[in-house]
């Protein structure tokens, strides 16, 4: 009886075809396959937007008011800035945890991986040249 | 003793977990594919931007004796062109609800308030630049400036672009209705747009609040 159900379903889809997608992928910033409502899908912008707006707020209360203790700004800001990217992701591209997006999931964080690796590794080697040039001084005394 | 699981529809952690062998299924939908094909491009449009970033992180400390970031920036200007960019993504979400409900009144409106709100930004971003290059903080003072130029340069250059396409799904819609093929380059749209306030995020923490950050730690306030 069930399997019979899951038929019908498969058949749904198929006529559907190209505008639906089926029950084992989502691409990225389609709106929730669960909720096709208008309603719900408006309150998950609304939330979203409420979410950055606060975040967008506290980064700069943060930096433009003595509120936080001044050598913990950085790490204030940078926090708020990658929970902000975490809301966008979630709210606006609709990039989740869920199990039909994981494609999107892996992608995303192998993007991560290389930005950081060139942040990071830009920041260190520079920062380690840097260490090491000659002094001006020195330079000019050849 | 290991009884089948429930209708994988009801519970989403058994989700393509069909008695149906994902190698027999077929290839996806057209638009999963174009989908994640766009998004892997807007991944590497990260890195390209990380490469800026990264440039500029390296490069913020090389003023040549020219003004620093805490002398020239404005963070209540800043916060009013975030304001913008923020509310164009959400207008920009909106379209994509009026698209999925095919209301075309309203997928028009939503795309005409997000080109506004991005052209607003766009606008603030070009005057801020003729601002500091008539006060000689243009790209050449400096290479600390270069950088500058450099990174929120090409962000806005991406917005720029962004609204060229933004005016043509307009176009498209109103002449072509909701193809499937006009949803998915809407779709591609909507993920360019999104993307681009992730980049601004980014972009609004290193350069302007960290400069100014750097102003309220050094000035003792």
């Amino acid at each position: 009886m069930r399997r019979l159900d899951r038929d019908e379903n498969a058949a749904d889809r198929d006529e559907l075809g190209d505008s639906r997608h089926g029950r084992d992928d989502t691409a990225p910033g389609d709106e929730n396959a669960a909720e096709q409502d208008v309603a719900g899908g408006i309150r998950g912008y609304v939330v979203g937007l409420l979410a950055a707006g606060l975040l967008t707020a506290a980064s700069f209360a943060a930096a433009g008011t003595g509120l936080i203790y001044g050598p913990g700004v950085p790490v204030a800001l940078i926090a708020l800035a990658v929970g902000q990217m975490g809301v966008h992701l979630v709210f606006f591209l609709h990039v989740t945890t869920g199990p039909d997006n994981a494609n999107n999931v892996l992608a995303l964080a192998f993007g991560v991986l290389i930005v950081a690796l060139v942040l990071f590794g830009s920041l260190w080697i520079m920062g380690h040249l840097n260490g090491n040039m000659m002094p001006p001084e020195m330079m000019r005394g050849m | 003793m290991s009884a089948p699981a429930a209708d994988p529809a009801a519970d989403p952690n058994e989700l393509g977990r069909e008695e149906r062998p994902i190698s027999e299924r077929g290839p996806a939908s057209r638009r999963i594919v174009v989908g994640y094909g766009f998004w892997v491009f807007l991944l590497s449009d990260f890195i390209m931007f990380s490469a800026f970033f990264a440039s500029y992180a390296v490069l913020v400390g090389e003023t040549a004796g020219g003004p620093k970031g805490a002398e020239l920036f404005d963070l209540r200007y800043v916060a009013w062109e975030t304001a913008l960019l923020l509310l164009s993504s959400f207008a920009c979400g909106l379209a994509g609800i009026a698209l999925v409900a095919r209301a075309e009144a309203w997928f028009q409106a939503a795309m005409l308030a997000t080109g506004l709100l991005g052209f607003g930004f766009l606008a603030m971003e070009v005057l801020e630049f003729r601002h500091l290059i008539a006060d000689g903080a243009g790209p050449g003072r400096s290479a600390f400036l270069s950088a500058f130029f450099a990174l929120v340069g090409c962000h806005g250059l991406h917005v720029g672009v962004g609204l060229l396409w933004l005016g043509t799904m307009m176009a498209q819609v109103r002449a072509k209705g909701f193809r499937e093929d006009i949803q998915r380059r809407v779709l591609c749209f909507a993920l360019f747009w999104h993307a681009l306030d992730i980049v601004w995020v980014g972009l609004f923490t290193v350069v302007y609040l960290f400069g100014a950050g750097a102003a309220v730690v050094g000035g003792g306030a």
